[in-house]
Formats: C-alpha cells, sequence, structure tokens
C-alpha cells in the first residue's frame, strides 16, 4: 500500500477500513448494544407476569415468543441503523464514493447483525429456560434465529434507509417492515414447534436459508436505492 | 409511431384531457353493473343447499378480495414505470392506488367476516386467505404511511415506489408462507365450503359480472383519483388555472 488516496483504495481494503469504523462504534456505544437485549429479556418476563408462570402453559408459548420478541427486539434496533451517519453526513459520503453504495451497505448490516441478531440469538437459550422450553427446542431455535435474524436485518434496512430522513420514522419503520417479515417469523417459530413434537425441521431451516440467500441478494439493491433518495433531499 | 401513446403519458395535461370523456361512461357502466347484479344477485340468484341465503355476500366478497389484489400490481407496476422512466403521471396513479386498494382490501375483510359468522360460527378464523389478505391490508397502509410522511413530494413518491417493489417481491413469499403455515396449523374443522357450493350456471356468470363492475368501479375511482391529483400537483400551470376558472363550464 503505498498510496491510500481515496481514488486508489481498493475495494477491499475500503470495505475492510468500513468494518473496522463501524464495529469501532459499535464497542464505544455499549448501551445501545445492550438496549435490544435488555428489551428482549423484560418483555419476555412480561410473559408469565401477564399469561401464567405455569411452565405446561409456558412450554407451548415458548417458541412463538422467542421469535415474536426476537423480531420486535431487532425493529427496534434498526432505527439507528442510519441515523448517525445520515446526521453526520458520512452516509452522503459513502453514497458520492467511487466503491459501490451496495457492498457498503452489505458491510453495514453485516456490523448491525453482529451486533443484534448474533447476541440475540446466543442469549435466547437463556430466556428458553425462563419459558421453560423443552429441550428438543434449543437446537432449532438457534439455528432457525442464527440463519432467521440474518434476513430479519437485511429486510429491516429497507425500512431503516426509507426512513432515515425522517425525523419520526421510528413507529412508521415497525409499520412497513413488519408485514414483510411473516415469512420469516412463520418459518422460525414452526421449526422449533415442529423439534418440540419430534419431527424433522430440516425443511424449516433450508426455507429460512433460502429467505436469507434472496434477502443477501435483492435487499442491498433496495437498501441502497433508498439510501440515495433519502441522501438527496 | 407505437410508442407514442407511453411517451405522450407523459404529459399530466395530456392524460387529464384524454381522460375527460371517458369518466361518464365509466361511472355510469361500473354503477350500473354492480347495482345491476347486485339486485340480481340479493333477488333472483338460486340459494345453495349448505348455507341458504347467507351465500349472497360472495358477490361482494369475492369481487372485492380479487381487485384487492390486483390494485396491489397496478400500484407496484406504476411505481416501477415512476422509478424507472421519471413519468410524473405513473407516481400520481401508485400514491392514489393505495388509499383505493386498502379500503377494497377492508371490504373484503369485512365481507369475509360477515360470512364468516353464519358459514363457520365466527366472525374470524385465521385461515390463511383471511391471513394473507389481512397481511396486504397492513403493505399497503405502510405504502399510505410512507407516502404521508414525507413532505417533499418527490421523495414520497420514491420511496413508496421502492416499497411497493419490496412488497411485490413479498407477496408471492408471504402467501406460500402463509399458506404452509396454514396447512401445518390448523385444525382440518374448517373448510372452505364456497368453493363447491358454485353449482349453476347462473351464479357463474353473476360473479364473473360483478367481477367485472368491480374492475371498472376501480378503473374510475383511479382515474378520478389521479385526475383529482393532477390538478393537485399541477395546480401552478396554465393549463389547471385556465381549467379552474373557466366561469362558463363547471369544475371537474
Amino acid at each position: 500500500m503505498t498510496d491510500v488516496s481515496p481514488q486508489n483504495l481498493s475495494l477491499r481494503h475500503s470495505l475492510w477500513a468500513m468494518f473496522k469504523r463501524d464495529m469501532a462504534l459499535v464497542v464505544r456505544h455499549r448501551g445501545e448494544l445492550a438496549n435490544p437485549l435488555v428489551f428482549f429479556l423484560l418483555v419476555l418476563t412480561m410473559v408469565p407476569l401477564g399469561i401464567s408462570p405455569d411452565p405446561t402453559v409456558l412450554s407451548t408459548l415458548a417458541p412463538g415468543m422467542l421469535w415474536v420478541v426476537a423480531l420486535l427486539a431487532t425493529l427496534l434496533s434498526l432505527d439507528g441503523l442510519f441515523r448517525q451517519d445520515f446526521d453526520d453526513g458520512s452516509l452522503e459520503q459513502m453514497v458520492i464514493s467511487p466503491q459501490p453504495l451496495y457492498a457498503m451497505v452489505v458491510v453495514k448490516i453485516i456490523v448491525h447483525w453482529l451486533s443484534t441478531g448474533l447476541p440475540l440469538t446466543l442469549l435466547t437459550p437463556l430466556l428458553g429456560v425462563m419459558l421453560a422450553l423443552p429441550s428438543e427446542g434449543y437446537l432449532p431455535l438457534l439455528l432457525s434465529l442464527l440463519l432467521g435474524t440474518g434476513s430479519l436485518s437485511l429486510i429491516g434496512a429497507i425500512g431503516s434507509a426509507l426512513t432515515v430522513s425522517l425525523r419520526k420514522g421510528g413507529l412508521l419503520l415497525s409499520l412497513i417492515v413488519m408485514p414483510l417479515y411473516v415469512p420469516v417469523l412463520i418459518f422460525g417459530a414452526s421449526s422449533v414447534k415442529a423439534a418440540i413434537e419430534g419431527f424433522p425441521y430440516n425443511a424449516q431451516l433450508a426455507v429460512l436459508g433460502a429467505m436469507l440467500a434472496i434477502a443477501i441478494i435483492l435487499a442491498p439493491f433496495a437498501i441502497a436505492g433508498a439510501l440515495r433518495i433519502s441522501v438527496n433531499n | 409511431m407505437a410508442w407514442q401513446w407511453f411517451h405522450r403519458l407523459g404529459s399530466p395535461k395530456w392524460f387529464y384531457e384524454k381522460t375527460t370523456p371517458w369518466m361518464p361512461w365509466l361511472a355510469f357502466f361500473s354503477l350500473l353493473i354492480i347495482v345491476g347484479g347486485s339486485i340480481v344477485a340479493l333477488g333472483f340468484a338460486p340459494t345453495t343447499v349448505e348455507q341458504g341465503n347467507s351465500y349472497r355476500i360472495i358477490y361482494i366478497h369475492v369481487p372485492a378480495s380479487i381487485v384487492a389484489m390486483a390494485a396491489y400490481y397496478v400500484m407496484a407496476l406504476a411505481g416501477a414505470v415512476g422509478l424507472i422512466w421519471k413519468m410524473k403521471l405513473a407516481n400520481v396513479v401508485m400514491k392514489v392506488a393505495a388509499p383505493i386498494g386498502a379500503i377494497l382490501t377492508a371490504l373484503a375483510l369485512f365481507t369475509g367476516a360477515v360470512w364468516g359468522k353464519p358459514t363457520w360460527g365466527t366472525y374470524w378464523v385465521w385461515d390463511a386467505r383471511l391471513t394473507s389478505v389481512l397481511i396486504l391490508f397492513f403493505l399497503y397502509l405502510g405504502v399510505v404511511a410512507l407516502q404521508g410522511a414525507f413532505q417533499d413530494r418527490e421523495m414520497a413518491d420514491k420511496s413508496s415506489a421502492i416499497l411497493c417493489l419490496v412488497g411485490m417481491v413479498n407477496i408471492p413469499i408471504i402467501y406460500k408462507s402463509v399458506d404452509w403455515w396454514f396447512t401445518l396449523h390448523q385444525p382440518a374443522s374448517l373448510k372452505f365450503t364456497s368453493a363447491s357450493t358454485i353449482n349453476s350456471d347462473l351464479m357463474v356468470y353473476l360473479l364473473l359480472t360483478m367481477i367485472a363492475g368491480f374492475y371498472l368501479f376501480f378503473a374510475w375511482s383511479l382515474l378520478a383519483a389521479t385526475r383529482a391529483e393532477i390538478l393537485a400537483r399541477e395546480s401552478k400551470t396554465q393549463w389547471v388555472r385556465a381549467l379552474l376558472h373557466k366561469p362558463a363550464e363547471p369544475t371537474a
């Protein structure tokens, strides 16, 4: 690396630099990292309080409840995905930079997934214990969340990119993104249920993987397009 | 040139003037078919053995559901045209199609619930079709809400166009997954009996007539809303002023 002026920066180097920058931002705002997790924990605490602490009731609710709340926690984290970059102008720099916006969007979403989807996935076994999830459910729950939260981040980022220029985008973001989450929720929750009832759950995981593959290919186009619109006003 | 009409569509003025003579015809025929069809459907169509008279709501429910779904395609297609060719008119059509589609979807849901009470004994079941239509309703609401959230009209148009296209890609996936979820989780005690109750030719033709009437009505309301929106958006231009301040003729 002799010349690192922006024009000669290779794609690999620039994306790596961006990844490091975003990860540094995540690490320095640890509070924001913890917020969706605490929300996840709190909502699941409300379930036994509001419905019933009876383990048999809880264990039938657990697969769906864990998935729904994980979805809500992801939704909560989306509003901040592009907000800071939009406010301080770095988003504009990304849009006008010579590197493809598509690739940069993918990097940003990977960082988002590492900071919300992955911790949520890792936290769920603990919450499964609290909700009396039957032991057959843990592995499919982990695997389905691992695949599904990736799709959630990608689809949600579309809504986040569309609403980033609005001052009160948070609620609107949930409104436009939630219907799009329906397939992920259906297959995620049903993989856990199938495993508990003793059925194979490969099919559900395969569909979740297929959704993730489609989302990785298509969603960044929509996100990049939406970001260009949001920045250009 | 074969494509001339397409380029002309870029001009809201041309479109407005071209569609003016259509409006009374569309209004007349759509209302004639819907009102006439409803009279035949309510008064003269044969009853079914299983459901008696309650099935008659099918003549509103099925056309509303079909057109509600078609409206989404119209909206998404208009959004795509607006994004790709930056056509003003397409953006207008996309914007006005969203609330019309939402209302049709709400009508389909409402008539479905009313029909469900005598047939299934409950207003709402988590049936695959009901759930899909409910999600379609939410997709419409999302587009309406996003349109309304932006101050800047161009941003509102482009953003909702992207949302429409994302929804368009998602709709088949949502439908398939809801279908799959239904077959897996729903007890088999409830069955859609409507498909098998269509047992006379009159019912089939009447249903097709009502569907045609609803399509015409949709075209009419879409054009009327588009024309109103064109006037609002072009209110600063000469031709709109001339049109609205013409003393002799009543305003459209």
